[in-house]
């Protein structure tokens, strides 16, 4: 009987911290925006940098949702985000097409590089192109592991394998993981297999790996990341001033020396480097 | 109030389950002290009847009426109930101490707890368990437990208490010690009782009064020694411990007795029916004297046979003898009378029995 | 092997040093898990017992729901619950996708049928006349329930269990409305899940050390409860 008084009393107690202990939802609702985004700039560390310095300058709060590339424009189409920042060019286009975006601008550009086992047995390491390497690696039958998940890398991806002429879709040595980058890098690494990354990810993983660059430099592997502002015609609640200060900021000279900076100091070299203004045309896009 | 003012008066009663009338009742009234006590086989109907009364039953319809004022609306039923008290069959203790138990129908009409304590003492007392009052329930036997429910009962000092075959299902010697205790409660406290069993002798023991129940029917009501002695019909008769009830042909009626004829015997007793009627009759076994030579001089007895004994069967303290005048009869010795007789299966002896101690249930054609 | 050392070692490091981050992470699981058990007992509690004691037709069905409700999948709370709060959808209005609120309702919906299924099945495995006893003890309608809730507590103990270890476990839920957005909605499930997949499995394994040692600890807490009440 007493035990049960004492049980009930440290229930309520608890509900009344709680119900006065959380962070009050209604009262940031106005000033918060929401960033869909793809999971390599949240993976890299990159966004930890830069949306604090955003929310302290704007007062904004970011709400960050980390998806594939895909999966973020899906949300701008419903208008359930304020700002898009992908890597998926031509759907990007379609996407603007379409009318769901009003601007959208270059932000920065690092690369994709196809990665294995060192002893690399398609052996791509001679392959002038990333073309040629893909077919090398179909040829020889050596196990490539997809995203498959419809990210901005697997969009990379489908477009190279098209490029090259080649169906993997369905064959033996294709594998289709469903994972973010760092968890396809994992499942390479155990399976000794081949897989395209983008350099920032497999930069942070490094170590633990064991897959080496196999396939770097290629013009056509460039991974180049967009700010898309939403377009309220299509959906009015969507909140276009938060979008446009986010993208505003990250073209901005400030927040562009921070993008070149980043991941200097932990890996000898930049993770990305800064295009803000450029034409898409300079990069051989 | 006059001891024959109903303190509780029902009329019409009827609780219909699943389409089929369960219980009928047209009149039921419960005296102001009064114990009753309800007999019957399972399934007769004393546990719906108590709910009933209790106005635990949704689906009762009928009118009663408590000390005169009719109880019909929700708020008269509540106030009701608040004043009566109901023990079942499990002692449906709370998982707490005896103590909270017996003091959970007095928390529950927010006693303070300086009385409720006082109170609860007292009826621990009264129960003779103030040793047990901190004991976990779930740590009490059989007998404690249906203790603890009786104690909870009396604890709110109801007018009127329903048990509903409170003992059923307790080893001999706790329920003797336990309702020895009851009788003197409802002595001392004067509380209104009914109760229902299965045990005549319970029943016999306990109450001021009878009913007996079949199939959702009172079939009989009345004083005890009425209701064991004159039942009205076979099935009171076998329920109430009348193993002789036989049927026989009436030869000759005069002067308020009756002869009636069966197998070779004339059997007389008082009654009235019609020459060349059929009659149901019974004799309680303890009723029936066995000897080894015929007792016609010396006995007032007028109903004498010779008959053979077919079995004996012990039943702890009597003999349950078996014996066949032509009709069957049983008949109780004790076992020192079965030893100084020198009785056996299959010897010849003599049986008799009083004109008095025949009982008839009916007459008809 | 080295893994699950470094990872161990990296969880006391977390621990003991009271990462500031780590801190806040787990706040917030218990904070968004307790609260949504709370929620759930409450509805869980009231709506069990009403199932248990009412009496109408459709009653099996309804339990039958109510127990297949028991083991919702976490994912697809998420997904229905992330449709209703889409800022086009129809409670879009109260603008509380991705916030911790929105996870709160999400444990919710999915820990109020396994206390509901709990406290019917408590409830109707106390004896059919102790609700008839209890009334006949003078109590009203409302009395009657509160003690035959706290007849059956022992047992409805293990559906608060129940209840917590399924929401501070889950992450489909958390993460689809909530977001794993870092110092607002990241907990423990969600944090780990992000960190396996940046490959930092040292990281997502002291993030499941902590979540484990959480659960531990407050199931011992309510067994610790429930054995004290509980005789020999």
């Amino acid at each position: 009987m007493k035990i049960w008084k004492q049980f009930s009393l440290l229930l309520a107690a608890v509900t009344a911290c709680i119900a006065f202990g959380l962070p009050a939802p209604a009262s940031a609702a106005s000033k918060s925006i929401i960033l869909a985004t793809t999971t390599s700039t949240q993976d890299s560390g990159l966004l930890d940098v830069l949306i604090p310095i955003f929310e302290k300058e704007s007062g904004y709060l970011v709400k960050t949702i980390a998806v594939g590339s895909g999966q973020a424009m899906a949300m701008g189409m419903k208008g359930e985000a304020d700002v898009l920042l992908v890597h998926s060019p031509d759907a990007e286009k379609k996407f603007m097409a379409e009318g769901f975006g009003t601007t959208r601008r270059l932000v920065m550009h690092n690369d994709f590089i196809i990665v294995g086992p060192a002893s690399d047995p398609a052996r791509i390491r001679s392959a002038k192109t990333s073309v040629d390497a893909l077919k090398r690696i179909a040829q020889s039958g050596s196990l490539f592991l997809s995203r498959g998940d419809n990210s901005g890398t697997h969009a990379k991806e489908k477009g190279l394998w098209k490029g090259a002429g080649i169906t993997p879709a369905g064959q033996k040595w294709y594998q289709q993981t469903g994972l973010g980058m760092g968890l396809t890098l994992n499942v390479a690494a155990e399976k000794k297999g081949y897989t395209l990354t983008d350099r920032a990810t497999y930069l942070a993983l490094r170590k633990n790996l064991g897959l080496a660059i196999l396939m770097e430099g290629d013009a056509k592997l460039l991974n180049v990341y967009h700010v898309i502002e939403l377009n309220t015609a299509k959906w009015p609640k969507i909140n276009a001033a938060g979008g446009k200060a986010f993208a505003d900021f990250m073209v901005s000279r400030k927040t562009q020396e921070v993008i070149g900076k980043f991941g200097v100091k932990k890996f000898g070299s930049p993770l990305f480097f800064p295009d803000a203004g450029k034409k898409p045309e300079t990069l051989g896009l | 109030m006059s001891g024959d003012a109903g303190l509780l008066e029902v009329e019409n009663l009827e609780v219909v389950r699943g389409g089929v009338r369960v219980l009928e009742i047209p009149s039921f009234v419960l005296h102001e002290n009064e114990v009753l006590s309800l007999i019957g086989p399972n399934g007769a109907g004393k546990s719906t009847l108590l709910l009933a009364l209790a106005r635990l039953l949704p689906a009762a319809s009928g009118t009663m009426r408590y000390r005169g004022e009719p109880i019909s609306s929700d708020r008269s039923t509540f106030a009701y109930r608040r004043r009566l008290a109901m023990v079942f069959q499990q002692p449906l203790l709370f998982d707490a101490t005896v103590f909270d138990n017996v003091a959970s129908g007095l928390k529950i009409r927010g006693m303070s707890r300086r009385e409720i304590r006082e109170r609860v003492m007292e009826t621990l007392e009264l129960f003779k368990m103030v040793h047990l009052a901190e004991r976990s329930a779930r740590k009490l036997s059989g007998g404690e437990a249906q203790r603890t429910s009786l104690a909870r009962a009396f604890a709110i000092r109801p007018e009127m208490i329903f048990l509903d075959e409170p003992f059923v299902a307790l080893d001999p010697p706790t329920r003797e010690a336990l309702m020895a205790d009851l009788e003197r409660i409802l002595g001392e406290t004067s509380t209104a009782a009914v109760l229902a069993t299965h045990d005549q002798l319970e029943a016999l023991r306990l109450s001021d009064r009878m009913a007996v129940m079949k199939q959702g029917e009172i079939v009989q009501n009345g004083p005890p020694a009425e209701v064991m002695n004159c039942p009205v019909d076979e099935f009171v008769a076998s329920f109430v411990g009348m193993e002789n009830v036989l049927t026989g042909r009436v030869v000759d009626a005069c002067e308020g007795m009756l002869t009636l004829s069966l197998a070779q015997c004339r059997i007389e007793f008082p009654g009235s029916a019609g020459i060349g009627e059929s009659a149901v009759f019974c004799i309680r076994p303890e009723h029936i004297t066995i000897s080894n030579f015929d007792p016609d001089a010396e006995t007032s007895a007028r109903n004498v046979f010779p008959a053979v004994i077919r079995r004996i069967v012990p039943t702890g303290v009597f003999q349950k003898i078996h014996l066949d005048c032509g009709f069957s009869l049983v008949a109780y010795l004790t076992n020192q009378s079965l030893a100084n007789l020198h009785l056996d299966e299959g010897k010849r002896v003599f049986v008799s029995f009083k004109a008095t101690a025949v009982h008839m249930i009916r007459s008809g054609k | 092997m080295d893994l699950l050392v470094d990872g161990f070692a990296k969880a006391i490091a977390l621990l003991t040093s009271l990462d500031q981050e780590v801190l806040a992470i787990t706040l917030l699981s218990l904070k968004v898990s307790v609260t949504a058990t709370l929620i759930s007992l409450v509805l869980g509690i009231s709506s069990g017992t009403l199932l248990a004691l009412a009496d109408f037709p459709g009653k099996r069905l309804i339990v039958s729901i109510v127990n297949t409700g028991m083991g919702l999948p976490p994912v697809v709370v998420g997904l229905f619950v992330t449709i209703f709060l889409w800022r086009n959808g129809p409670f879009g209005y109260l603008d509380i996708l991705y916030t911790p609120t929105a996870m709160i309702i999400a444990q919710a919906v999915i820990a109020t049928p396994i206390v509901c299924g709990i406290t019917v099945a408590s409830i109707q495995n106390l004896p059919p006349n102790l609700r008839l006893q209890i009334l006949a003890l003078g109590a009203t309608r409302l009395q009657m329930v509160l003690i035959l809730i706290k007849e059956a507590r022992l047992p409805l103990l293990a559906g608060v269990m129940a209840g917590f270890g399924g929401v501070i476990s889950e992450v489909g839920a958390s993460i689809m409305v909530g977001g794993n957005i870092k110092g607002y909605t990241r907990v423990l499930t969600t944090a780990t899940v992000m960190e396996s997949g940046m490959g930092n499995f040292d990281m997502a394994f002291a993030l499941s050390i902590i979540l484990l040692l959480l659960c531990f600890a407050i199931n011992y807490l309510l067994t610790r409860i429930q054995q004290r009440e509980r005789p020999r």
